[in-house]
C-alpha cells in the first residue's frame, strides 16, 4: 500500500469519530423508539375511518329510526320522504334494476373480451388493447353520466321512441360499460394464471381453441371470474353520478327498464343537494339509506374476497 | 363401414373448426364494443364541447349565461383540493405502508388492519361523503369548506395509496436492506435512507394514479357541500370552493342544450388534466423501472 | 513468504486434533483470537441449522469457510454479525465473543457490532446512489457529516479497495452503471469506510467473472494486513489460494478447522477428505 494512504490513515480514525458521535445517538435512539408508534398511528387512521363510518351510520340511523320505525322502513313500498313515506323498497329496487341491467351488459361483454384477450389475441394485441380498455375504468363517472344523458338515451330513443329522458335503461347500460373493464381485466388475469400445461394437454387430444376455453380454461379460472363479477356488481351498486344524472329521481318499484327510477345513491345526492335541514327526518334518512347501501356493498366485497382467497389456494 | 365412420369424424371436425372460428369473431366483436364506446365517448365529448373551449372559458367564473360561463373556479379549486388530498393521504398512506411492511408484528391486529384496508377500498365513494358530512362538516364544524372536502377525499383514496406504497416498499430488494443493516444502520436509518428513496418512484406513480381518481370524483363532494355557484377563489382552508366535476354535473343537469356544450368543454378540460397526470405517472414508471 | 513456509512446516508436523493444533504451532495467533465461538447452535424455527460449533478466528488473517451448499456456512457467517437474526424465527444458543465481549448479550448493540464486523455480500449490492454516497453511507449514518472528512474517507476506502484509480473521476455517477466486479469492490470500499476490525465475505466472487474474481482475491490478500477476514466460498481452489485457515462445514457441523495447507494436504476427517477430493459437493 502506498505511503500517502498510510499517513492519511494516521490523521484520523473513523471508529474513534463514530465513538465520539455516540453521545448524539441518544436522540437517534429516541427517534428510533418513537417512529414505530407514529407509523402505527398512520396505519390506525384506516381503522379509525372504518370505525367512523360505522359510528356515523349507527348514530344517525338511530336518530332516523326513532322517527320512522325500522319495520316500516324495510317493508314499506312507498318512498316519498317529503310527504313522510319512508319505505325503502323502491330505492333498493331501483338500485337492483340498474345493477341487473349493468350486469347483463358487462358480464357477457367482459367475459368475451377476457377470453379474446387471454386466448385468441396475440401478445402484441393484448398489450395494446388491455390498457386501452382499462382507460374506460379511469373515466370520471360524471363524464359517463353526461354521455348517458346526452348520447345513449337519444340513441335508445331512436329504437324506442317512447323512452323518457330519464330511464333505468341507459343509466344501467352505461354503468355496465363502466364496470366492463373490471370484469374483463380481472377475468383475464384469472385466465392467464391457468397453467399452460392444462391447455397443452387438451390441445394434445385434438381440441379446438374454443373447446379448450370452455372445457379447460373457464372451469380452471372459474372462481377468479366469479370474484371479478361480484366486485363489478359491488361497484355498480355503489355507483352514483351516472344514475343520478341519467336514471331520474322517481322512486319507483318496477322491473321496466324504460321507466324513470331512483337508486339509493341518487336519493342521497338528491337529499344532500336539496333543502334538507340538519336534524330533520330527511337528513337522517340519508344515513339509513347509506347504511343499507353500505351493507349491500360490504357483503359483495366479502363474498369476492372469500372467493378469491379460496382461488389463491388452488394454485 | 370404416370409411363411413372416418367421414363422419371428418365432418364433425369441420363443424368444430367452423364453430371455433365463429366464436373467435364473436369474442373479437365483444372486445371491440368496449373500445367503440370509448371512442364514441371521446368523439361525443369533443364535438359537443370544443366549440365552447377557449381562453375565456378557462378564465371565467361560473355565470348564468352559457356564453359567459367558465371553468376557472373549478380548475383552480380542483388543483387546490388535490394539494390538500396529496399532503394528507401521502403522509398517512406512506406511514401506514412502512408500518405494515417493516414494523408490524405478525398478529391479529396487523391482519385486521390489512383486511380493513382491503374493505375500505371497496366502500362506495358516496359513503365517504356521508362520513365527511358527519365528522368534518358537522362534528368538527368545518362547514362546507375546502378542508372538509380535502380530508374526505384523502380518506377516500387512502387505501389506494397504502396499497401502492406497500408494493413500492416491498419491491426494494432485500440485498439493499441487508447492505444497510450490515453497515450498522438502525431500522429507521435503513428505512429513511435506503428503502424510501428507492421506493419513491413507485409511491409517486401510485399517488398520481390515486389522485387522478380523486380529481374526477363527484358524489362525495356533493355530499360535503362543494358548491356550484362560486365567484371567488378560495382564500383559506375554511373557504367555500368548487371543483371541475361539480361544475360539469351542474351544467349537465340544466335543461337548455347550450349548457351541454358548456359541460362538454368542462369534460375536455377534466380529461386533459387526467391525461396529463397519467402521462406523468407512466413517465416516472418507465424512467425508474429499469433501475431496480 | 518465509512465514508461510514456517507455518507449512508446523502443519505437516502437527497431526493432532484441531483444538490442540491451535495451541501447538501458532501460539502467536492464539493470543489474538478476534472472535471466539463456543457451542453455537442455531435453529430456523424448529429446523436446526448449526450444531455445537466451536471456532476461534485469528486476527489479521484470512479464514475461509467451505462446504457443500446448505451446510450452514453462510448461516454461520451471518451469525457473526447477527445479520442472521433478520429472519424472525431464528433462535440461537451458545456464545460468540468479539474481543472478549459476548455479542449475544442483551446490552451489546447489534449496530455497534456491525460497525466493527463489516460484511460484503454474495451479490454486489450497491445502493442506487452515486459511488461517493455509497461509500460515505456508513460514516454518515454514524454521524460523520463534515465534507472534508467524508472526502478523505471515500478516497481512502476506494484506495483500500483498489478501485480509486478506476473511479476517481466517476465518483458522482450512479453505482448501478458500474460493472459487476467494480460494484463488488465499491461494496468492499463501503464496508471499509467505517474501518471495521473484521470483514465477513459471503461468497463475494460467486457472481463475478474470472478477471474480477482475481482482482477481488488479490484485494483480500492486501486487506489482511489491516483486517481480519472471514470468507465463505464454494470454491475450494479459492480457499486454498487466499486463506490462512480453513473451516469445513457439513450439515451444520464444523467438521474440521485447520491451517489451510494442512487441511487440504492432510485432512484429519474422512468427510473432509471426501469433500476436497470431490467425492461429493
Amino acid at each position: 500500500m502506498d505511503k500517502s494512504l498510510q499517513s492519511e490513515g494516521k490523521s484520523f480514525n473513523v471508529q474513534q469519530m463514530i465513538e465520539s458521535n455516540k453521545k448524539k445517538t441518544s436522540i437517534g435512539e429516541k427517534i428510533e423508539r418513537i417512529i414505530p408508534t407514529l407509523l402505527f398511528l398512520c396505519a390506525a387512521v384506516s381503522v379509525v375511518t372504518t370505525v367512523g363510518i360505522l359510528f356515523t351510520f349507527l348514530r344517525e340511523s338511530i336518530g332516523f329510526f326513532s322517527d320512522v320505525s325500522i319495520i316500516d322502513f324495510y317493508t314499506g313500498s312507498q318512498w316519498s320522504p317529503w310527504s313522510g313515506e319512508f319505505g325503502v323498497a323502491p330505492l333498493i329496487g331501483g338500485t337492483l334494476l340498474i345493477t341487473l341491467i349493468a350486469t347483463i351488459v358487462a358480464v357477457p361483454l367482459g367475459l368475451m373480451s377476457a377470453i379474446f384477450l387471454s386466448e385468441y389475441a396475440s401478445d402484441k394485441a393484448r398489450r395494446v388493447i388491455k390498457p386501452v380498455l382499462e382507460v374506460l375504468a379511469g373515466i370520471p363517472t360524471v363524464v359517463y353520466g353526461y354521455f348517458a344523458l346526452t348520447f345513449v338515451t337519444p340513441m335508445f330513443q331512436f329504437f324506442l321512441p317512447d323512452l323518457g329522458i330519464f330511464n333505468a335503461l341507459s343509466g344501467g347500460f352505461v354503468v355496465g360499460i363502466m364496470i366492463l373493464p373490471m370484469v374483463a381485466s380481472l377475468s383475464e388475469d384469472a385466465m392467464n394464471s391457468v397453467p399452460n400445461a392444462l391447455r397443452e394437454a387438451a390441445y394434445g387430444l385434438g381440441s379446438t381453441k374454443l373447446e379448450v376455453v370452455v372445457k379447460v380454461v373457464l372451469p380452471a379460472a372459474f372462481s377468479g371470474i366469479v370474484a371479478s363479477i361480484v366486485l363489478a356488481i359491488s361497484r355498480a351498486i355503489g355507483e352514483t353520478m351516472i344514475v343520478t344524472i341519467a336514471a331520474g329521481a322517481t322512486p319507483n318499484l318496477t322491473l321496466n327498464p324504460t321507466e324513470s327510477i331512483q337508486t339509493m345513491t341518487a336519493f342521497i345526492v338528491q337529499a344532500a343537494t336539496g333543502d334538507t335541514s340538519f336534524g330533520s327526518t330527511i337528513y337522517y334518512s340519508l344515513y339509513a339509506v347509506g347504511m343499507t347501501l353500505f351493507v349491500f356493498t360490504l357483503v359483495m366485497n366479502l363474498i369476492a374476497q372469500y372467493i378469491s382467497r379460496k382461488f389463491r389456494e388452488e394454485y | 363401414m370404416l370409411g363411413q365412420k372416418e367421414r363422419h369424424i371428418k365432418k364433425r371436425m369441420e363443424g368444430r373448426v367452423i364453430i371455433n372460428r365463429l366464436m373467435m369473431v364473436l369474442f373479437g366483436v365483444a372486445t371491440a364494443i368496449g373500445l367503440i364506446f370509448l371512442v364514441l365517448l371521446f368523439y361525443r365529448v369533443l364535438t359537443q364541447g370544443i366549440g365552447y373551449l377557449n381562453w375565456d372559458y378557462l378564465s371565467n367564473f361560473p355565470a348564468p349565461y352559457p356564453e359567459e360561463a367558465g371553468i376557472y373556479a373549478g380548475l383552480i379549486g380542483s388543483i387546490m383540493l388535490m394539494v390538500i388530498v396529496a399532503i394528507f393521504s401521502v403522509m398517512v398512506g406512506v406511514g401506514s405502508a412502512i408500518y405494515l411492511e417493516e414494523y408490524a408484528p405478525k398478529n391479529r391486529m396487523t391482519e385486521f388492519i390489512r383486511i380493513n384496508i382491503q374493505n375500505l377500498a371497496g366502500v362506495p365513494s358516496i359513503v365517504f361523503g356521508l362520513l365527511g358530512l358527519t365528522f368534518f362538516v358537522y362534528l368538527f364544524s368545518f362547514g362546507y369548506t375546502l378542508i372538509a372536502g380535502g380530508l374526505t377525499m384523502a380518506l377516500l383514496i387512502l387505501p389506494v395509496i397504502i396499497v401502492a406504497a406497500q408494493e413500492a416498499v416491498r419491491s426494494v430488494p432485500a440485498e439493499m436492506k441487508e447492505a444497510s443493516y450490515g453497515m450498522g444502520a438502525t431500522k429507521w436509518q435503513t428505512i429513511s435512507r435506503v428503502i424510501l428513496p428507492a421506493a419513491v418512484p413507485g409511491i409517486l406513480t401510485g399517488t398520481i394514479i390515486a389522485l387522478s381518481r380523486a380529481i374526477g370524483e363527484t358524489a362525495p363532494l356533493i355530499i360535503v357541500g362543494a358548491a356550484a355557484a362560486i365567484y371567488t377563489l378560495p382564500e383559506s382552508l375554511l373557504a367555500k370552493y368548487t371543483v371541475m366535476p361539480i361544475q360539469i354535473y351542474n351544467w349537465t343537469s340544466r335543461p337548455a342544450e347550450e349548457w351541454q356544450f358548456v359541460a362538454g368543454a368542462g369534460i375536455i378540460v377534466l380529461l386533459v388534466v387526467l391525461l396529463l397526470m397519467n402521462s406523468i405517472a407512466v413517465w416516472i414508471r418507465n424512467k425508474y423501472q429499469h433501475r431496480l | 513468504m518465509s512465514e508461510v513456509m514456517v507455518k507449512k512446516k508446523n502443519n505437516t508436523v502437527n497431526k493432532a486434533s484441531k483444538r490442540e493444533e491451535n495451541s501447538f504451532g501458532l501460539q502467536k495467533e492464539k493470543a489474538n483470537h478476534i472472535i471466539e465461538v463456543n457451542d453455537l447452535n442455531l435453529w430456523y424455527g424448529s429446523d436446526q441449522a448449526l450444531y455445537e460449533v466451536n471456532m476461534d478466528v485469528p486476527e489479521k488473517q484470512v479464514t475461509a469457510i467451505i462446504g457443500p451448499s446448505g451446510c450452514g456456512k453462510s448461516t454461520f457467517l451471518k451469525t457473526l454479525n447477527r445479520m442472521v437474526e433478520m429472519v424472525p424465527v431464528v433462535k440461537t444458543s451458545g456464545s460468540i465473543k468479539y474481543r472478549d465481549q459476548e455479542i449475544f448479550n442483551r446490552k451489546y448493540k447489534q449496530e455497534y457490532l456491525r460497525t466493527k464486523v463489516g460484511m460484503v455480500f454474495q451479490k454486489p449490492n450497491p445502493f442506487p446512489k452515486s459511488v461517493y454516497d455509497n461509500v460515505a453511507y456508513g460514516p454518515r449514518i454514524h454521524g460523520i457529516k463534515k465534507k472534508e472528512i467524508l472526502d478523505q474517507i471515500v478516497e481512502k476506502s476506494l484506495k483500500g479497495a483498489a478501485i480509486w484509480d478506476e473511479l476517481k473521476d466517476r465518483l458522482h455517477e450512479n453505482a448501478y452503471g458500474l460493472s459487476g466486479g467494480q460494484q463488488q469492490r465499491v461494496c468492499i470500499a463501503r464496508a471499509l469506510a467505517v474501518e471495521p476490525d473484521v470483514i465477513l465475505m459471503d461468497e463475494p466472487t460467486s457472481a463475478l467473472d474470472p478477471i474480477s474474481t482475481a482482482k477481488v482475491e488479490e484485494l483480500v490478500q492486501e486487506l489482511k494486513e489491516k483486517y481480519s477476514i472471514i470468507i465463505v466460498t464454494h470454491n475450494m481452489q479459492q480457499a486454498a489460494r487466499i486463506s490462512d485457515k480453513t473451516a469445513f462445514f457439513l450439515n451444520g457441523e464444523l467438521i474440521e478447522f485447520a491451517d489451510t495447507d494442512h487441511l487440504f494436504q492432510n485432512p484429519q476427517d474422512k468427510r473432509t477428505e471426501d469433500y476436497i477430493t470431490g467425492r461429493f459437493g
